[in-house]
């Protein structure tokens, strides 16, 4: 039990625990842990997992352009996707346009990308941020680039399905439109997250720890995953694995 | 047609709406230093979806009144310094949107209709700070809900770096259909190319179905290493040194000043 592992590590491993059976996963931008993730899921999958990562050459199937993980999407091609927030609220709504009062923000952040579409079409949204603050995880996101829940008519097939920060794991009561924490990573504590969490969430009276990823996951991810992470995020595969991108 | 990266530049007007592709697709990084270089003014980018480096150049240069992206993204270089610059001074009208709107807009001006409509969108902020989108109801189906159109987009002009181009203007771009997208939907197309092909690109079947017919296409210029400092996909992927050496110095303005003295205004410093 004593196996050393990055935090990184902890986190890819914990992701790619909740695509255990899936079908088809999507990775869209800046998703390294994400995309690691999904690729050492199909790598235990024995070939029943699809990757489909944008901007990778050579982990995407698609050949209409970058339209094609959209329709994919709205036909229920896919079973996963992950999406992000530079503020992320109890609801999960998911703000990736800026801070302050739109459009004069105070801070800006890249851009909605395809959340206001993808949020609402792929039936398990994992919502994940590492930075585990209280500016992050805020009451009420200042601009909401894509809904966490939605009225009853609203053409909806998805939404979120958990939130995976360096700290925790927050599951979605879909009932209660509420976060509901679900294990704290070891070495972090209950008092901390609620220290660090602008919103209010649901708890049970004991949390367990998040499982630690075992000697032949670690020896996976190490191995093949990491080479096959290199080609799309070669600065975070240097980074947490020493991999060198041979292209 | 084929003619030089200057020329492209030149029949790109000052207050043209110009499709862009984003970075790990085909970028004519050779002619954002043209049109840098020649003073462009007052662009309206469409970043088909996103936009990356040549965004955050042409930005600080001054060449942009509006951006109309799903997002400005660096990917694992991190910010756009000069995109968020320009926002904080006010510099920079924003047109925020999302990756599927934009296509479908693009995709109504292919088929030559007014509108599109697009799933999702149904209570984000973006619709509501967006006039060319709006909510309507599925005609045949009154129960289905809401549904967000989105009104139709028509560049004046898509730029974009590509692989391979022949002399009849056939531009050989693979799977990344999304400029075949950008072509169709736009008044005219401008392409620089890694290498120009010897023959009818439409002639051989195995690289006709990967390519812009030449009907779209009014300039190709030859370009070798035309995305430098990014990359192009299946040739040659970013100049990490030299992006981490612009993101440095982007930081500033003078730094960014630097940067183009060296490597836009200097003459022939790029090849």
């Amino acid at each position: 039990m004593s196996t050393d592992f990055a935090p990184e590590e902890l986190l890819i491993a914990t992701v790619a625990d909740m695509l255990t059976g899936l079908g088809h996963v999507a990775v869209g931008a800046q998703s390294p842990i994400p995309g690691t993730a999904a690729l050492l899921a199909r790598a235990r999958s024995g070939g029943g997992l699809r990757v489909s990562m944008l901007g990778s050459e050579t982990h995407s199937p698609f050949t209409d352009g970058g339209r094609e993980l959209f329709d994919c999407a709205a036909q229920g091609r896919i079973d996963a996707f992950f999406l992000g927030g530079g503020q992320i609220d109890g609801q999960a709504n998911i703000n990736l346009v800026g801070i302050g009062d739109y459009p004069e923000t105070k801070v800006r952040f890249p851009g909605s990308f395809g959340s206001a579409y993808l949020y609402f079409l792929v039936p398990r949204v994992i919502l994940f941020r590492e930075e585990h603050t209280a500016r992050v995880l805020v009451p009420k996101v200042d601009f909401v680039s894509a809904p966490g829940v939605s009225e009853e008519n609203t053409y909806r097939k998805g939404g979120p399905h958990a939130l995976v920060t360096g700290r925790c794991v927050f599951d979605f009561d879909d009932a209660a439109k509420r976060f509901r924490l679900q294990s704290i990573h070891p070495g972090h504590t209950v008092d901390e997250v609620r220290e660090h969490t602008g919103f209010n969430f649901d708890m049970p009276d004991d949390v367990p720890e998040t499982p630690a990823p075992d000697a032949s996951t670690l020896a996976l991810l190490r191995g093949d995953v990491a080479e096959a992470v290199t080609e799309r995020y070669p600065a975070f595969a240097a980074k947490v694995f020493g991999t060198v991108n041979a292209a | 047609m084929m003619t030089s990266i200057e020329d492209l530049a030149a029949r790109i007007p000052d207050g043209a709406r110009v499709a862009l592709a984003p970075d790990y697709s085909g970028v004519s990084m050779a002619t954002v230093r043209a049109l840098i270089a020649r003073g462009a003014k007052d662009l309206h980018l469409i970043g088909v979806p996103s936009v990356g480096f040549q965004g955050d150049m042409l930005i600080g240069a001054g060449c942009v009144a509006t951006l109309e992206a799903a997002a400005v993204t660096l990917d694992e270089y991190g910010p756009a310094p000069q995109f968020n610059a320009a926002i904080k001074a006010g510099a920079l009208k924003m047109i925020d949107g999302t990756c599927p709107a934009i296509h479908a807009g693009l995709q109504a001006a292919e088929k030559g209709i007014p509108f599109m409509p697009v799933r999702g969108i149904v209570g984000s902020d973006l619709l509501t700070h967006r006039d060319d989108w709006t909510i309507g109801h599925d005609p045949f189906d009154e129960e289905d809900g809401p549904i967000v159109m989105v009104k139709a987009i028509r560049p004046d002009v898509t730029l974009i770096h590509a692989p391979l181009a022949d002399c009849h203007g056939n531009v050989w771009i693979g799977v990344r259909r999304e400029m075949m997208l950008m072509a169709h939907a736009s008044r005219n197309t401008l392409v620089t190319a890694e290498e120009i092909y010897d023959g009818d690109l439409l002639a051989d079947e195995r690289l006709a179905p990967g390519t812009i017919p030449g009907l779209y296409v009014s300039g190709v210029a030859e370009a070798a290493n035309g995305a430098w400092p990014v990359g192009l996909f299946g040739r040659y992927g970013p100049d990490d040194a030299h992006l981490r050496d612009y993101l440095q110095r982007a930081r500033t303005v003078d730094g960014f000043a630097s940067y183009l003295d060296e490597f836009v205004h200097a003459p022939k410093a790029a090849e």
